[in-house]
C-alpha cells in the first residue's frame, strides 16, 4: 500500500495574529502543524501497520521551517518525507495543492490523506482540490480508513455521531477529520535521531500558472469587528470565580 | 522456562582452523575428538556495536554475574544469559528480555571483565526503540506521561504542589519566597502525587521544620527527572526534561538541593554534570544524618518495632550511601534494627529501577516466578521484621503491594522518614 | 453566462438543514442586486424540494443520489454549473458542502470563498466576508472571474427568509451510478448509552485549555457541584479525554442548555455552531483576544483551572 500524506503549515493561532497589508504578518507569527494532519498521519501508518507498505509524508515548505514537522512524521512511522521549497508564506491552497499535486503524480499513490481543512484554508482544502488535479475521488470528514485489496472502506462523519460508510476504490483522496486512535507518542529520541539522520527530499514547485490567473483576491484582513461582545468579568480567579458563583446563583442557577 | 527464541544451529567440526593455524586439538587429543561448535557472533557484535553498550562482548562467561542478580533469583538471567541466549540466536533488541534488567548493578559489582549492564542497557533499548521494536505498553505510556504532564503518572502539572496540605506546617514555594534558601528540596513525582508517597512528602517537611531548615520547594514548576526513563531507552525525553529542569534549577539562589529520591539524586548528580548542571546535591538520609544530634532529643516516642531496612540501588551500590539510613533508624528509640541476608553492596533490588517500575505487569509475565518486590517482601518477612523501612519513592508502593501479595501483611512498609516522623510526634 | 445564483442545499433523513434556507434568502437578496435569479438546487431522492423561497428550484430527483456520495454530488454539480454557467455557486461550509466546493473550485477554475460569514455586491461584482484563522480574522475576499463559488458557514443569515414554497423543475441524474468509484455502504448511527448533552439544562464544556485527560476530573468536580454535565469541544474528544457523545459542535450535538459555562475554548467557528443559541454563555479563557468572547454574554480572561478550583469552594 502506497500512501501519501499532504501536510499543510499554517500559522499558529495560538497567539496574536498580527496583520501587514492585507495579509498576516507572516514575518511575525509561528508556523505549525495543521492540527488535522496529525490525525492523517495516525491514519496512514494505523493503516500501513495493518496491511503493510509505505507512507510518504509532503508539505509545502513556506518558511523553511518544515522539517521540525517532516521529522515527527518520521518519528511517528513515515518512511519517506518530501518538502516542495516553495519559501512564499503567502501561498494559497490552491497554489499548494497544485505544487502538491505535481509532485504527487509520479508516487504511484493508492491513497492520498490530507487534513480535513486549516484555519487558512480561505479559499478552501488542498485535499479536494489534489483530488481534482490528479482525477481521484474525494472524500473529506473522514473518521477511518480500513484497505482492503484495491479499495477501501471509509467512514464519513456526519453531525451528531451520525455517519456513514462507503467502499471507495483506489487510487482515492481522503479528507481526515481524525484517525481512530489519538495521534501516537513520538519517542523524543526519535525524533532527535531524525532531525540528525533523515534526509528530506527537496522539490522544486512547479505547475501553478493557471491556478495564479485567477486567485482569491483578499482585500482586507482585520481582528473582527465586535458587534456583540461578552461582559467582561474583571478581577483575580478568585473574584472573577466569586462573581460567576454569584451570577449563576442570581440566575436560580446554582 | 526456555527463552522464546530458536536457537541457531550450532556446526560441529572435526577440524577449526583460525587465521590459518589448526586449533581442532587432534594433536594432543587424549581421549576422542572434541566436538567443536562454531557460533555466529553477529547478534553479539550488534549489541556491541551500540555506542556505550560496547563492553556486552567483554564477557568471558564466567557467570560470577548470574549469582548476584536479582533477576535470575526469580527468573533465569543475568549478563552471562544474556551473552549466551544472543550467542545462540536471541536478537536482545527484540527479545522480552531486553526489559527485565533493572540496571540495579550488582552484576557490574563482581564482574571481573567490567560488562556495564548500567549502559549497555539503555543503549540497547534506545536502539530497540529507534528501531521501532517492541516497547512495553506500560512503559510507552510512562513515556507519554512524562512528556506530557511532566510526570510518569499522568497527574496535572498544576496539582504538584498539591500535597502541601496534609503537611500542617509550611512548605514554602521558592518562587513565592523570592530570595535565596540554603536547601532546594527537590521532592519528585511519587512523593508529590502517589498517596503513599506523600505520606512521606509530609513527614519531611515535618522534620525539616522541626529542624529550623530554610528550605523552599520548586513547587507547580518542579518537574520529573526522567532519569529511569533514560535507562529504559527514551534518552531524547530525559534530555528534553534535563534541559527544563536545569533552567528551572538556576533560575533560582540555593546552596544545596535535598532530593527525596536516589533515581533523582542519581540523576542531578551524576548525569547532569554532562549537561553543565554541578551543584551540590544530597539524599535526604545523608543530609539527615548530619542533624543526628539535633534530630536524637526530638525523637521523644518509642517505636517499638523491629526494623529490617532495604537498600535502594540508586542510594546504595550507585552513590556508595548505605549507613546514614541505618544511623537515622538506629536513632529511633525502641527500634531493633536487623539485617536481611543481602544487604548492602549486595542488597537484593526491589525492580523498580531502569523503568521497572513501570513494566510491573510486563516482566512479571515474563520467565520469572515472582516480582523481585515479592521476593524482597519475603526476605524482609523471614527476619521476623514488622517493619520494612526503605528510603525511596518507588519502594513504598511496591512493597506495599508485595507484602500482601505474598501474605505478609504483618509486615508494615514505612519510608524512613515516615519513622523519623512518627517518633517526633508520637502515634 | 447568466447572473443566476445556484444554491446547493443539503438534506438528511428526508429534511433540509437551516443552512440550506439561510443561503436561499441570501441568494435571493444577491440575485436581485445582480440582476439574476436565485435557483434552489435539491440533489437526491426522498426528499420534498417545494420548500424554498427560491426564484426556481432544480431537483435532481434519483433514488440512487438520496444518500450523499462526494463524487457524484460533485458530478452532478459540475454538470448543472456546465449547463447553466451561473454567476455565483453557494454552498454551506458543511461536513457535506466542504467535500465539493473546492474540488468544483479545481475542477472549473472558478476561485472559491470558503468560511464565509457575509456576502454582498458592491460595483457589481462579489465581495465576501469570510472567517478566517478560526475566527481570529475576518477577510474580505474579491473572488476574480465569470463565476464564483461560495462556502457558507450555517448559522449567518436568516432561515425564514430562504422557507416558501418553489415547484420544482425535475432533472435526471447525469451520473452513472455505476462506474462510480465511491459508494454508499450503510449509514452509522449515532451510539447511544451515555447521557444526552442536548437534554441537560446546565453544560459545563471543556477546551483544549483544559490541557490533558488528568485534568477533566476538576471539570466534573465543578459540574457536580452545579448540577450540570461536563461537554466538550472536538479537540477533547479527538484526544480521547471524553466520549463521542459528549461533543458540542458541527461534528457534535446541537445544544441550548439555560447554561454553558465554557473552560478553555477558544470559539471557533465549528463549535459556535453548536452551542450559539445558549440562553446564558459564560466564557473563561485567558486569551482575552479569544474569538468566545464576541459569542458569550459573559466572559472572564483568567486560568480556568483557578477559576473553576475557586468556584468549587464556594459551591
Ligand atoms: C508499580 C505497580 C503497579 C501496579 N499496578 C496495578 C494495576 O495495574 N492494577 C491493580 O489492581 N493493582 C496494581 N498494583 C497493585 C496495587 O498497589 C494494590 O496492591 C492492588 O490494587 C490491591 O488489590 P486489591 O484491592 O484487590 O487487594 P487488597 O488491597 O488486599 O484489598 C482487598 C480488599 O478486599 C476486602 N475484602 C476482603 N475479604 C472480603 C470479603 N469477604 N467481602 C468483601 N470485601 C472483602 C478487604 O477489606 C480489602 O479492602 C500495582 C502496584 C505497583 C507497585
Ligand atoms: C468538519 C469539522 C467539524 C468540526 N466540528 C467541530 C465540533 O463539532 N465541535 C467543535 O468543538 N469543534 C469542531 N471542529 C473543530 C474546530 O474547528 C476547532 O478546532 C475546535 O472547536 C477548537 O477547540 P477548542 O476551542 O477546545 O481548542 P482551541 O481552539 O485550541 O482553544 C483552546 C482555548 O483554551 C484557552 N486556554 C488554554 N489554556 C487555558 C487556561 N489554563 N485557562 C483558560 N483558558 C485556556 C486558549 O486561550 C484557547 O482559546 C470541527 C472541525 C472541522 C474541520
Ligand atoms: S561476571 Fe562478567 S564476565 Fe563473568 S559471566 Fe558475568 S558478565 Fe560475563
Ligand atoms: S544490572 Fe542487576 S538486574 Fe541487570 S543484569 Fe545486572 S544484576 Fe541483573
Amino acid at each position: 500500500m502506497n500512501i501519501v500524506v499532504a501536510i499543510k503549515h499554517i500559522p499558529s493561532i495560538a497567539d496574536d495574529l498580527p496583520v501587514k497589508g492585507n495579509n498576516v504578518d507572516f514575518d511575525s507569527v509561528d508556523f505549525v502543524l495543521n492540527e488535522w494532519d496529525e490525525h492523517s498521519i495516525e491514519q496512514a501508518v494505523l493503516i500501513k501497520e495493518s496491511v503493510g507498505g509505505t507512507v510518504t509524508v509532503i508539505g509545502v515548505d513556506l518558511i523553511g521551517e518544515l522539517d521540525n514537522a517532516l521529522h515527527l512524521a518520521l518519528a511517528k512511522g513515515a518512511d519517506k518525507v518530501v518538502k516542495i521549497t516553495a519559501d512564499d508564506p503567502a501561498a494559497d491552497s490552491h497554489m499548494q495543492a497544485k505544487w502538491l499535486s505535481e509532485a504527487i503524480k509520479g508516487m504511484g499513490a493508492n491513497m492520498v490523506f490530507a487534513g480535513v481543512q486549516a484555519s487558512n484554508d480561505l479559499d478552501g482544502q488542498i485535499g479536494p482540490m489534489i483530488a481534482a488535479y490528479l482525477d481521484m475521488p474525494y472524500i473529506g470528514g473522514v473518521s477511518s480508513v480500513e484497505a482492503n485489496g484495491d479499495s477501501a472502506t471509509v467512514n464519513k462523519e456526519f453531525a451528531g455521531g451520525a455517519g456513514a460508510k462507503y467502499a471507495v476504490s483506489m487510487p482515492f483522496v481522503a479528507g481526515v477529520q481524525s484517525a481512530p486512535k489519538p495521534p501516537r507518542y513520538a519517542p523524543v529520541s526519535k525524533v532527535r535521531q531524525m532531525a540528525q539522520s533523515a534526509t528530506v527530499e527537496k522539490v522544486a514547485p512547479s505547475g501553478d500558472a493557471d491556478v495564479r490567473e485567477r486567485p482569491l483576491r483578499i482585500l482586507k484582513m482585520a481582528p473582527p469587528v465586535v458587534t456583540g461582545h461578552a461582559e467582561m468579568i474583571e478581577g483575580s480567579s478568585k473574584e472573577v470565580a466569586a462573581k460567576i458563583v454569584e451570577l449563576l446563583k442570581s440566575k436560580g442557577l446554582a | 522456562m526456555a527463552p522464546k527464541f530458536e536457537k541457531a544451529k550450532a556446526v560441529e567440526k572435526e577440524h577449526a582452523v583460525v587465521d590459518g593455524v589448526d586449533v581442532s586439538g587432534h594433536w594432543n587429543r587424549m581421549f576422542e575428538q572434541r566436538v567443536i561448535f562454531e557460533y555466529t557472533p553477529e547478534l553479539i557484535e550488534k549489541i556491541a556495536d551500540i555506542p556505550n553498550a560496547e563492553s556486552f562482548a567483554n564477557c568471558y562467561q564466567c557467570a560470577k554475574c548470574v549469582a548476584v542478580c536479582p533477576v535470575d533469583v526469580v527468573g533465569n538471567y543475568g549478563p552471562r544469559k544474556l551473552y549466551r541466549y544472543a550467542q545462540t540466536g536471541m536478537d536482545l533488541t527484540e527479545a522480552p528480555e531486553l526489559w527485565l534488567c533493572t540496571t540495579c548493578a550488582n552484576c557490574l559489582r563482581v564482574c571481573p571483565k567490567e560488562v556495564n549492564m548500567v549502559k549497555i542497557m539503555p543503549a540497547a533499548r534506545e536502539q530497540a526503540i529507534l528501531d521501532g521494536k517492541f516497547v512495553p505498553a506500560e512503559l510507552q505510556q510512562a513515556f507519554e506521561n512524562t512528556a506530557k504532564s511532566g510526570n510518569p503518572l499522568g497527574q496535572p502539572q498544576r496539582k504538584r504542589d498539591a500535597w502541601i496540605q496534609s503537611a500542617g506546617v509550611p512548605v514554602p514555594i521558592i518562587k513565592d519566597l523570592g530570595r535565596k534558601v540554603s536547601v532546594l528540596w527537590y521532592v519528585g513525582s511519587y512523593p508529590s502525587y502517589h498517596p503513599r508517597g506523600i505520606d512521606a512528602a509530609a513527614a519531611a517537611a515535618r522534620i525539616f521544620n522541626a529542624l529550623g531548615i530554610d528550605f523552599a520547594i520548586l513547587g507547580k514548576e518542579e518537574k520529573d527527572d526522567a532519569d529511569s526513563q533514560r535507562l529504559a531507552g527514551e534518552k531524547g525525553l530525559f534530555e528534553m526534561m534535563t534541559e527544563q529542569n536545569i533552567e528551572t534549577f538556576n533560575k533560582y539562589e540555593w546552596d544545596e538541593m535535598v532530593v527525596t529520591g536516589p533515581h533523582e539524586l542519581n540523576a542531578f548528580k551524576n548525569v547532569y554534570p554532562k549537561y553543565g548542571f554541578e551543584r551540590p546535591v544530597v539524599h535526604y538520609s545523608t543530609f539527615l544524618a548530619r542533624y543526628l544530634d539535633q534530630l536524637k532529643p526530638m525523637l521523644k516516642h518509642p517505636v517499638n518495632k523491629k526494623i529490617t531496612y532495604h537498600d535502594p540501588c540508586y542510594l546504595g551500590r550507585h552513590n556508595g550511601e548505605y549507613e546514614a539510613p541505618r544511623k537515622l533508624l538506629e536513632a529511633i528509640p525502641g527500634v531493633e534494627l536487623v539485617e536481611m541476608q543481602r544487604n548492602r553492596e549486595n542488597g537484593y533490588c526491589c525492580g523498580g529501577g531502569g523503568g521497572g517500575m513501570w513494566m510491573d505487569s510486563f516482566t512479571a509475565k515474563h520467565n520469572t516466578t515472582m516480582r523481585l518486590s515479592e521476593k524482597r517482601a519475603m526476605e524482609a518477612a523471614s527476619t521476623g521484621a514488622n517493619v520494612l523501612a526503605v528510603a525511596c519513592p518507588f519502594e513504598v508502593s511496591r512493597f506495599t503491594d508485595a507484602v500482601k501479595s505474598t501474605g505478609n501483611e504483618h509486615v508494615d512498609v514505612l519510608d524512613i522518614l515516615e519513622l523519623l516522623d512518627r517518633s517526633m510526634r508520637g502515634e | 453566462m447568466s447572473n443566476d445564483i445556484l444554491v446547493i442545499t443539503e438534506h438528511m433523513d428526508g429534511k433540509f438543514s437551516d443552512v440550506s434556507f439561510e443561503m436561499v434568502g441570501k441568494a435571493k437578496e444577491l440575485a436581485s442586486a445582480l440582476g439574476g435569479q436565485a435557483v434552489a438546487v435539491v440533489v437526491g431522492g426522498g426528499v420534498s424540494s417545494n420548500v424554498f423561497a427560491s426564484d426556481s428550484t432544480i431537483h435532481i430527483d434519483d433514488a440512487a443520489l438520496s444518500n450523499f456520495n462526494p463524487e457524484a454530488y460533485g458530478k452532478v454539480i459540475e454538470a448543472l454549473v456546465k449547463e447553466k454557467s451561473p454567476k455565483v455557486v453557494m454552498f454551506g461550509w458543511t461536513v457535506t458542502g466542504m467535500d465539493v466546493a473546492a474540488w468544483l473550485s479545481a475542477r472549473t477554475g472558478a476561485p472559491l470563498a470558503a468560511y464565509a460569514k457575509d456576502v454582498r455586491v458592491e460595483g457589481g461584482s462579489l465581495v465576501v466576508s469570510s472567517q478566517a484563522y478560526g475566527g481570529k480574522l475576518m477577510a474580505e475576499v474579491a473572488p476574480e472571474g465569470d463565476m464564483a463559488i461560495v462556502a457558507c458557514l450555517a448559522g449567518s443569515f436568516p432561515v425564514e427568509a430562504g422557507q416558501g414554497s418553489t415547484a420544482g423543475t425535475t432533472m435526471a441524474s447525469p451520473v452513472d451510478a455505476g462506474s462510480l468509484k465511491v459508494k454508499f455502504v450503510e449509514a452509522i448511527k449515532p451510539a447511544g448509552g451515555d447521557v444526552d448533552i442536548t437534554a441537560q439544562a446546565k453544560l459545563v464544556s471543556i477546551g483544549r485549555g483544559i490541557g490533558g485527560k488528568e485534568n477533566v476530573e476538576l471539570a466534573e468536580e465543578l459540574a457536580k457541584a452545579l448540577g450540570a454535565t461536563v461537554s466538550a469541544s472536538r479537540p477533547v474528544v479527538d484526544a480521547g479525554w471524553l466520549p463521542r457523545t459528549r461533543q458540542v459542535g458541527k461534528s457534535g450535538l446541537k445544544v441550548k442548555p439555560k447554561l454553558y459555562l465554557m473552560l478553555g475554548i477558544s470559539g471557533a467557528p465549528e463549535h459556535l455552531e453548536g452551542m450559539k443559541s445558549a440562553e446564558l454563555i459564560i466564557a473563561v479563557n485567558t486569551d482575552k483576544k479569544a474569538p468566545i468572547f464576541n459569542v458569550a454574554h459573559y466572559g472572564a480572561t483568567a486560568d480556568l483551572f483557578e477559576v473553576a478550583e475557586a468556584m468549587l469552594e464556594l459551591l
